[in-house]
């Protein structure tokens, strides 16, 4: 069977499993068939929660399967729906965050492309949660055949009467509305998305308000990610109590982990939070061990602004507590492999070019630092060092860090800091010799 | 008129599902985008015209999207992720092998008009890497062999 991306996936695994879901039929081309879907059991759970649950019995249910959002803040879905005021007069809307763009993931678009009808219920049962009558996918532009992919599931959903007015004969109506992006990283923040969907530039808000309380048009919103939406879905089907039998206590449930970089099987595999990440990066289930057999010189395990892990700190489950008590942090599920290969100092350029890159400009210490920083680090990267540079990366770091408005600042220094903390003697080596310690140049084949 | 008929009807269909217009800004300019493959000024105006926002409006969404091109390029755009997990895996490496198949550097246009070269940053495809896009397609897992068949094909097409 061939599919739109080539991506690797452990859905034989998934099929096999009484637990792991999300993954379940993304190898079958058909799924994407609203026929297909139905056959095996689509919507009815959507059904079954608009005809026989109360709004407030779904919120209660998610809170208590302990679902924590997957686009990267890992923040409780339940709570987060449950601050959504129950005597507002305004229209409430929901926001399907489909703008996924943080280096290193690709498993939204997977979810997407494969298995649209269950990223579509999981949103009309969040939006039925929260008192919703639109709600709308915000996916990133270049998502060319992920756009058309959602699009037609939709149309489909419409036709057989999972959306639109009066679903089910409840009288609830339901509309739907696939928005497209103009491909900028910012837009996968909530209120920088937000702006952008009510056609303004893609620039973060100040908190408080919430967009719960204040989002889109003002009205109050709820913004969850792609396999959040995907994940309610399954845990309305199936209750709270199976979700907890997975994954940990605090971290419940199960993700997709995309794996990238020098591993010898790049793919998106779906485990249990809590999942080794030494095992996802050498089981041959997985990442199958570092291309070329070379060593280890450290992972990125939640996306590019997450910090750094070195090769002793990978004994270590994938969950929240886990990462954050090892300095990093979970974040998309990311996990970028870098072999010995390679220099810190280059692949610290690329991710600052990046982050300069995607600043929108609002905040000052943002805006004007990662210019700095991409600056210093390129001259250090191309021979032009000098004694006190080192310092001046870690005092601009420390000058953005918790000072802007979004997290994109923050998301910037992080990898710098830990890098600087993990191989400060590579950085002094380049500064002293003009060079890289270590060769960096990745052949295309 | 730059915008044909089709694109404005669509862009007032899309403008028109929204609670308020002023949403139907970015679709309205991709649809301008796919119809010409670039925008300006000129195009901004005829948006602004079609889905009855102000023309500045359009202009600040417009040029805040590094994704829609400001200036005409090829008949192919063709756009290499340069990021960390294409980096890994040659993504340089990948971009010097283009711009030596076409004969051009980076951010030029061949002399037949048919390809633009550009690096961009990760287009979520970062364990099938390295990769490009080219105008709405992904070219993934990509290899010197797939590139040489990729332009082939393209050229035949063109």
């Amino acid at each position: 069977m061939t599919f739109y991306s080539p991506v690797i996936t452990n859905a034989a695994e998934v099929a096999q499993s009484d637990k792991l879901h999300l993954f379940r039929y993304v190898e079958d081309a058909n799924q994407t068939k609203l026929d297909t879907y139905e056959s095996r059991g689509g919507y009815s759970t959507w059904r079954k929660t608009l005809t026989s649950r109360k709004p407030e019995e779904v919120i209660a249910e998610v809170k208590s399967s302990g679902l924590r959002g997957r686009g990267g803040a890992g923040f409780p879905t339940g709570l987060k729906w449950g601050f959504v005021p129950k005597d507002s007069p305004k229209p409430r809307y929901l926001v399907c965050n489909a703008d996924e763009s943080e280096p290193g993931t690709c498993k939204d678009r997977v979810l997407m492309e494969r298995d649209p009808h269950a990223m579509i219920e999981g949103m009309a049962i969040a939006a039925y949660a929260i008192g919703c009558h639109l709600m709308f996918v915000y996916i990133r532009g270049e998502f060319g055949h992920c756009i058309e992919t959602v699009e037609k599931a939709m149309q489909e959903a419409y036709a057989k009467g999972h959306l639109g007015k009066n679903v089910y004969g409840t009288g609830y109506d339901l509309e739907m509305i696939v928005h497209t992006g103009g491909g900028a990283y910012i837009c996968g923040e909530e209120t920088a998305l937000l702006n952008s969907l009510e056609g303004e530039k893609g620039m973060s808000r100040i908190r408080p308000p919430f967009p719960a309380i204040e989002g889109l048009y003002a009205c109050p919103t709820i913004v969850n990610n792609v396999e959040t939406l995907t994940s309610v879905r399954y845990i309305m089907e199936r209750g709270a109590q199976w979700y907890r039998s997975m994954g940990t206590e605090k971290s419940p449930g199960s993700k997709i982990f995309s794996v990238s970089g020098h591993v010898k099987r790049p793919g998106n595999y779906e485990v249990e939070l809590g999942f080794s990440l030494k095992k996802l990066i050498y089981d041959p289930q997985y990442g199958n061990g570092i291309l070329g057999d070379k060593k280890l010189k450290g992972v990125i395990p939640g996306g590019a602004s997450t910090p750094f892990l070195t090769p002793d700190q990978i004994n270590v489950g994938l969950d929240f507590e886990s990462m954050a008590s090892v300095g990093s942090m979970l974040g998309s599920g990311a996990v970028i492999v870098f072999h010995e290969e390679t220099c810190i100092v280059w692949a610290i350029l690329r991710l600052i070019h990046f982050f300069r890159h995607e600043s929108c400009g609002k905040c000052t210490p943002c805006r004007e630092g990662t210019g700095w920083l991409e600056q210093i680090i390129y001259r250090i990267e191309h021979g032009g060092g000098t004694s006190g540079d080192i310092e001046k990366i870690e005092d601009i770091c420390e000058n953005i860090l918790g000072r802007t408005i979004c997290p994109l600042g923050d998301a910037a220094v992080m990898p710098i800091q830990s890098a600087i903390k993990q191989w400060r003697d590579e950085w002094q080596y380049h500064i002293d010799h003009g060079k890289c310690l270590v060769p960096t140049r990745f052949e295309f084949k | 008129m730059i915008l044909n008929k089709e694109s404005v009807a669509l862009m007032q269909k899309k403008a028109s599902q929204y609670p308020r217009r002023k949403s139907g800004i970015l679709p309205a300019i991709t649809i301008a985008y796919r119809q010409v493959g670039h925008l300006n000024d000129q195009m901004y105006r005829e948006i602004a015209k079609a889905i009855s926002v102000p023309y500045v409006e359009v202009a600040e969404a417009a040029t805040f999207y590094t994704m829609f091109p400001k200036q005409p390029t090829g008949k192919y755009l063709i756009q290499v992720c340069h990021n960390i997990s294409c980096a890994l895996l040659g993504a340089d490496s990948l971009i010097e092998y283009l711009e030596q198949k076409l004969g051009i550097k980076k951010g030029e246009t061949t002399k037949d008009n048919l390809f633009t070269l550009i690096s961009v940053e990760c287009l979520g495809s970062c364990a099938t890497a390295p990769m490009m896009q080219i105008n709405m397609d992904f070219y993934e897992n990509l290899t010197c062999t797939k590139v040489d068949k990729i332009l082939e094909e393209l050229r035949a097409k063109a």
